[in-house]
């Protein structure tokens, strides 16, 4: 019997991703980060991944980062290849109570929605951070105790550059004695403004400088996108993969599927607690709590993409990613109409 | 006796000089070799640069891409004077080459595992976490003994007071050991005496322990394990040396496609199916190893081989992830890291490095920037050494900008005044010219510790006060002699006495795509041999033609077009009604010809043929004895000479396009010597055999079945060119001793199973090949050509009896001749088809990776 903590949120996720190929596929090797990672405020209750053709071999370890990974193989011809992770989460509030007030209304995946109101000003828990160049040279070699868990991701990595342009672009942000976690709200403030959701405007493959000058892009680009300029900045920031719960629009049913999966940033912040980590959603503004789940996080996309894979044969293939993120009082009540339907 | 060498010899004073001391006097171990030098006459001299520049030019010694289909090769160079070094000072050079090697190795062991060095601040975060070889998912795994580094080389530089230095650590995949093993077999046979009477130590013994200690850390095996050299193909500066090593070590080599992944083992495809592979001595830089885990964009790779290394199945040398030590940022650290894995004092130091990440070094660097040399911290940045006394005005400017905006990116170095030896002038008779030298040492794992190459690869500055050595840049190369007062050593072996078995390697052990490559060089090299048969025959008659067109030009000339060996005819002048505009002028017969010898386009007629047989000759370099090398050399170097004439005179005369040909068909024919002759009969070979007998194959049917379908063929003097063409000519004379008739010519070129340019002869040839094919590799029998043997012995060869060929037109007995022959033609081809279904199908397929958000 698991204890319930009343304030806590509770998740049922099924993420499922098809392939169909146009010629048989006669070997695959796939990487899944499909299964959520514990941490302090959210456990994992359920977890269950289930994959069609049935694999060769099949093998769960933990990646460099700590996140689960499950690697598989498939070494006969298949023409399709469908793997469904289906998780029961628990998210406990973490944030202080006064961060909460950043909080507010809808939120917006991939997927698109509607977007909050910018906060009117940031709360005390923000206001009381160190200044951004304590924590910059705290960084820094040279510096006494060595950070090695936050300098991991300080630098460069395939998507994320430092560079001039992103410091610049932080540079108004990071105004001098700023409290580190202040400056970093209103990065993402700006990003926020000044940056338009479009999924049609970037893929995968889009340099994260193109994302700056084209002012567009979706949450992996933004995530990317602020992640350069901290990083720009000499500070420490981490890519988070994960899930968001969406509102259906008042009145209407959860649609299954509708959902997709969403990234965004932690940043690290010495002096809270001893030092910790500190989340921020720039596709919609918010400081992260109970409504997002967290999957797995890396330096940036490539350590952490849900499915990486090399196949050998299969020509062009088509790709489906569904996501459906459903609140266990849902499901609940869900079964009781059913129940309540029948005769 | 002429004067003394040394007479001219400018000794600098700011630098070291190899050969003289301080006071002028020859070093003791320069001492007999330069007396031999002085002794030696120019004559003597001539002799020896240019055995070298010969030698060199043979075997086909290149930096960069071979046979390359723009002609963009260049050739290694070499100095014939060797670089030498006492015992003393290798010995010492010796023990701190071998603690540098113990070094970079723990520092591997202690980045990829506790990180120690980052969490007593030894060594800054940035230059592992920010350098893009530190392959993070590589962290945790522990290869076999704890050996990252099995083959690792130091780049050392002598400053003016003597001392060796460190100028860089190649821990990736170090080029150069190849290059030097072929710099030792040249000038070792250039002053022969000299290499046994001053006891210059061998090479091959280091070469023996690399591959002793590779086969004792590879993957547990229950036989001999297979351990293969992966190169990243024909395409990389260096793949002259990978496939001159493969060759040399015996590991077959293989790229990346070769190899594949099943459960967590490697294995090498094969004809005959999957072959465990135990090693690989990896030529492929560790972050394009596996798209699955490393950098997702990499076709090079081997998808799920750090699964297989994590699960200890298979060794990689060096380890997945050793290029993170090819920072130029490290140096700077490692004096006290070595104190802190090793306890001791690094024996040898870098050259003066400062890393700009520091906010001292960085202030230090833009004050001396005139005095010091600014790299980049990672082999990434592809950033050009920039010398701070060059930079002036708004560069220096722009610089020290980039220093400050990124800081860590950036190193700053010291200048080194490289130390200068002798190295024989090529413009005079008889001179010496200083040179700047730098020395690339090896070093090898074994299980009993590091050991160094005794030698290595010298690099020679391309002018004097060089401060630049690069074989990219026009440098140069010495072998390095190293001197020992001792009996030369005959290695000792590690594990076992090599057996006969672990010599003589298999056809067991050859890739599919060696198989394919060697079945198209066989299939190409009858191509060219058939093709400048024919347009020699064409062009002869030609030369012989006076005003009047001779009847047996026109027949030659019109097979030469069925068999669609000219250009094609453009769609003006067949009078396509679309096309508006003056006719384009009918090329003469002469020009036709010599577009099919050498067309416009590089991959078109005869030279389209030999380009694309030197290439896939290329691809299975290192399964050619060096003498078959020479010939396939030699037909590079002809069509280079003959394409140059076209692109300079556009069209050359005749008499040097025939030639050309003889030229070509003189190493067509010692090629096919060479296939006959000198390979090993393995499945290479096999398919290398059936390539030439299905091209001869095709041709002949082809040039019968056309042959007797013309009307120009009846003519005058073309049953003599047929013969020609066939390499039937003698045999005929000897048998009829009459004018060629038809009857008799066509026994002798179609159905004379003796002849081994007739049809029946390839069919026969052919049956047999493939049922030993099918008995060792297993699959059902291939009937088709079977049924056209039976096919042509049952046609009537009485039905030309009593025929006038000359009168006759494509009368019935040649319909149904030609008929079969077609046949038989169109069976070769499907059977092709087949065998590359078969056997090579696979080997196309590439892996893709797939990626989801």
């Amino acid at each position: 019997m698991i204890a319930v903590n009343p304030s806590a949120a509770r998740y049922h996720i099924v993420h499922e991703t098809i392939y169909s190929y146009d010629s048989p596929v006669s070997l695959s090797r796939q990487l899944l980060h499909l299964t959520p990672r514990e941490c302090a405020w959210q456990r994992c209750l359920a977890h269950q991944i289930s994959v069609a053709p049935e694999v060769t071999t099949a093998r769960e370890r933990h990646d460099c980062f700590g996140n689960p990974v499950r690697e598989l193989t498939i070494e006969f011809p298949h023409d399709s290849l469908s793997v469904r992770a289906e998780s029961t989460i628990e998210v406990l509030p973490h944030l202080p109570v006064d961060a909460l007030t950043v909080l507010m209304g809808g939120a917006t995946t991939n997927a698109g929605e509607a977007r909050p109101p910018q906060p009117a000003s940031s709360p005390r828990y923000l206001r009381a951070s160190p200044a951004w160049e304590t924590v910059r040279d705290a960084l820094a070699y040279g510096s006494r105790p060595v950070l090695l868990d936050a300098s991991c991701f300080q630098f460069e990595s395939p998507y994320v550059r430092v560079k001039r342009e992103f410091a610049a672009y932080a540079r108004p942000c990071f105004t001098p004695g700023r409290p580190v976690l202040e400056a970093v709200q209103a990065l993402m403030s700006r990003i926020y403004n000044e940056f338009e959701f479009d999924p049609e405007a970037t893929t995968v493959a889009t340099p994260v400088l193109e994302v700056l000058a084209e002012k567009r892009g979706v949450c992996q680009d933004f995530a990317h996108l602020m992640l350069s300029c901290l990083r720009s900045q000499g500070l420490a920031a981490r890519y988070v993969s994960g899930y968001l719960l969406t509102h259906p629009p008042p009145g209407k049913p959860r649609m299954v599927g509708a959902d997709a999966s969403h990234a965004w940033v932690s940043v690290y912040c010495p002096g809270l607690e001893g030092g910790r980590w500190v989340d921020f959603d720039p596709t919609n503004n918010l400081l992260p709590d109970t409504q997002h789940i967290t999957l797995a996080w890396g330096r940036d996309f490539s350590d952490v993409s849900p499915l990486r894979g090399v196949i050998l044969g299969g020509d062009a293939h088509e790709l489906d990613v569904a996501v459906t993120v459903t609140p266990v009082s849902e499901t609940c009540a869900e079964a009781a109409a059913v129940n309540a339907s029948q005769p | 006796m002429p004067q003394s060498l040394l007479s001219s010899y400018q000794k600098k004073t700011d630098r070291f000089d190899e050969m003289l001391a301080e006071d002028g006097s020859v070093r003791p171990a320069w001492q007999p070799f330069l007396a031999h030098l002085d002794a030696a006459t120019p004559e003597q001299m001539r002799h020896r640069v240019d055995y070298v520049r010969r030698r060199i030019l043979e075997n086909g010694v290149t930096y960069n891409v071979y046979a390359d289909l723009k002609g963009a090769d260049r050739p290694w160079e070499l100095d014939p004077l060797p670089l030498i070094l006492s015992t003393g000072e290798w010995q010492e050079l010796t023990s701190a080459v071998t603690q540098r090697a113990r070094l970079l190795n723990a520092v591997l062991k202690d980045l990829y595992g506790p990180q120690e060095l980052l969490k007593n601040g030894s060594l800054p975060p940035a230059l592992v976490f920010g350098h893009n070889n530190f392959l993070w998912p590589c962290q945790g795994v522990r290869p076999a003994g704890d050996i990252y580094l099995h083959l690792c080389a130091v780049d050392l530089a002598r400053s003016p007071d003597g001392r060796w230095w460190v100028i860089a650590d190649r821990t990736q995949a170090p080029s150069g050991a190849g290059y030097a093993l072929e710099n030792r077999t040249i000038i070792g046979r250039v002053f022969p005496e000299q290499f046994r009477d001053l006891h210059v130590q061998h090479l091959a013994s280091f070469f023996r322990q690399l591959q002793d200690s590779l086969a004792y850390w590879a993957a547990p095996a229950s036989e001999a394990p297979l351990i293969v050299l992966l190169t990243p193909g024909p395409y990389n500066e260096t793949y002259f040396e990978h496939a001159y090593l493969a060759r040399y070590l015996g590991f077959p080599l293989v790229e990346g496609h070769d190899l594949t992944v099943r459960g967590d083992c490697v294995y090498m495809r094969t004809l005959s199916g999957l072959r465990r592979v135990h090693a690989i001595l990896r030529r492929l830089d560790d972050d394009y190893c596996d798209p699955l885990e490393l950098r997702g964009n990499s076709a090079l790779g081997v998808p799920g081989l750090l699964q297989a290394v994590r699960a200890g199945k298979v060794l990689v040398a060096n380890a997945l992830g050793s290029g993170l030590l090819e920072s130029a940022a490290l140096p700077g650290f490692l004096p006290g890291a070595c104190e802190k894995l090793l306890g001791e004092p690094l024996a040898m130091p870098s050259v003066a490095t400062w890393w700009c990440g520091e906010q001292a070094a960085l202030e230090f660097t833009i004050e001396h920037l005139d005095k010091l040399v600014i790299k980049g911290s990672y082999p990434s940045q592809r950033f050009d050494p920039v010398f701070g006394n060059e930079l002036i005005g708004s560069p220096r400017e722009e610089m020290i900008a980039r220093l400050k905006t990124r800081p860590q990116a950036y190193v700053a170095q010291e200048l080194v005044n490289f130390s200068e030896a002798p190295t024989w002038s090529t413009r005079h008779d008889r001179h010496l010219l200083p040179r700047g030298v730098g020395l690339r040492v090896f070093v090898a794992a074994t299980p009993s510790g590091y050991v160094v190459m005794p030698g290595g690869l010298t690099r020679v500055s391309a002018a004097s006060n060089a401060r630049v050595i690069s074989m990219q840049r026009g440098g140069s190369s010495k072998d390095t002699w190293v001197l020992t007062d001792q009996a030369v050593n005959t290695f000792s072996l590690l594990k076992h006495s090599v057996g006969k078995a672990d010599l003589v390697r298999g056809g067991r052990n050859l890739s599919s795509r060696v198989v394919e490559n060697l079945y198209w060089f066989g299939r190409y090299a009858e191509r060219t041999d058939k093709t400048s048969r024919l347009l020699r025959v064409a062009l002869s008659r030609l030369v012989d033609t006076g005003a009047d067109i001779l009847p047996a030009l026109t027949s030659a000339f019109d097979l030469c077009r069925a068999l669609q060996l000219l250009p094609a005819v453009s769609e003006a002048e067949t009078g396509s009604p679309t096309k508006i505009g003056p006719p384009a002028p009918e090329l003469s017969l002469e020009a036709q010809l010599l577009a099919a010898v050498c067309g416009k386009e590089s991959g078109e007629g005869l030279a389209g043929d030999i380009r694309r047989l030197l290439w896939v000759a290329t691809q299975v370099r290192e399964r050619f004895s060096l003498d078959n090398w020479h010939a396939i050399n030699r037909l590079q170097q002809q069509l280079q000479r003959y394409a140059k004439t076209v692109a300079e005179v556009g069209q050359p005369e005749l008499s040097e396009v025939l030639a050309f040909l003889d030229q070509v068909l003189l190493v067509s024919s010692s090629l096919a010597g060479f296939a006959m002759d000198n390979m090993t009969r393995d499945d290479g070979w096999r398919f290398l055999i059936i390539g030439r007998r299905i091209e001869r194959l095709v041709f002949l049917a082809n040039t019968v079945a056309q042959f007797l379908l013309l009307d120009s063929t009846r003519a005058a003097g073309s049953l003599e060119w047929l013969l020609e063409l066939t390499d039937s000519i003698i045999t005929y004379r000897s048998r009829y001793m009459t004018q060629p008739q038809v009857l008799p010519t066509l026994d002798l070129i179609v159905f004379d199973e003796g002849n081994p340019h007739s049809v029946a002869f390839q069919l026969q040839i052919l049956v047999r090949y493939l049922d030993n094919l099918t008995r060792l590799l297993g699959g059902p029998r291939d009937q088709a050509l079977r049924q056209e043997l039976a096919r042509l012995q049952g046609f009537d060869l009485g039905r030309f009896e009593g025929q006038s060929f000359s009168e006759c037109r494509a009368c019935d007995p040649c319909l149904a001749l030609a008929a079969i022959l077609g046949e038989v033609s169109l069976a070769a081809a499907t059977l092709s088809d087949r065998l590359a279904m078969r056997y090579f199908s696979h080997v196309s397929d590439v892996s893709r990776p797939t990626l989801t958000s």
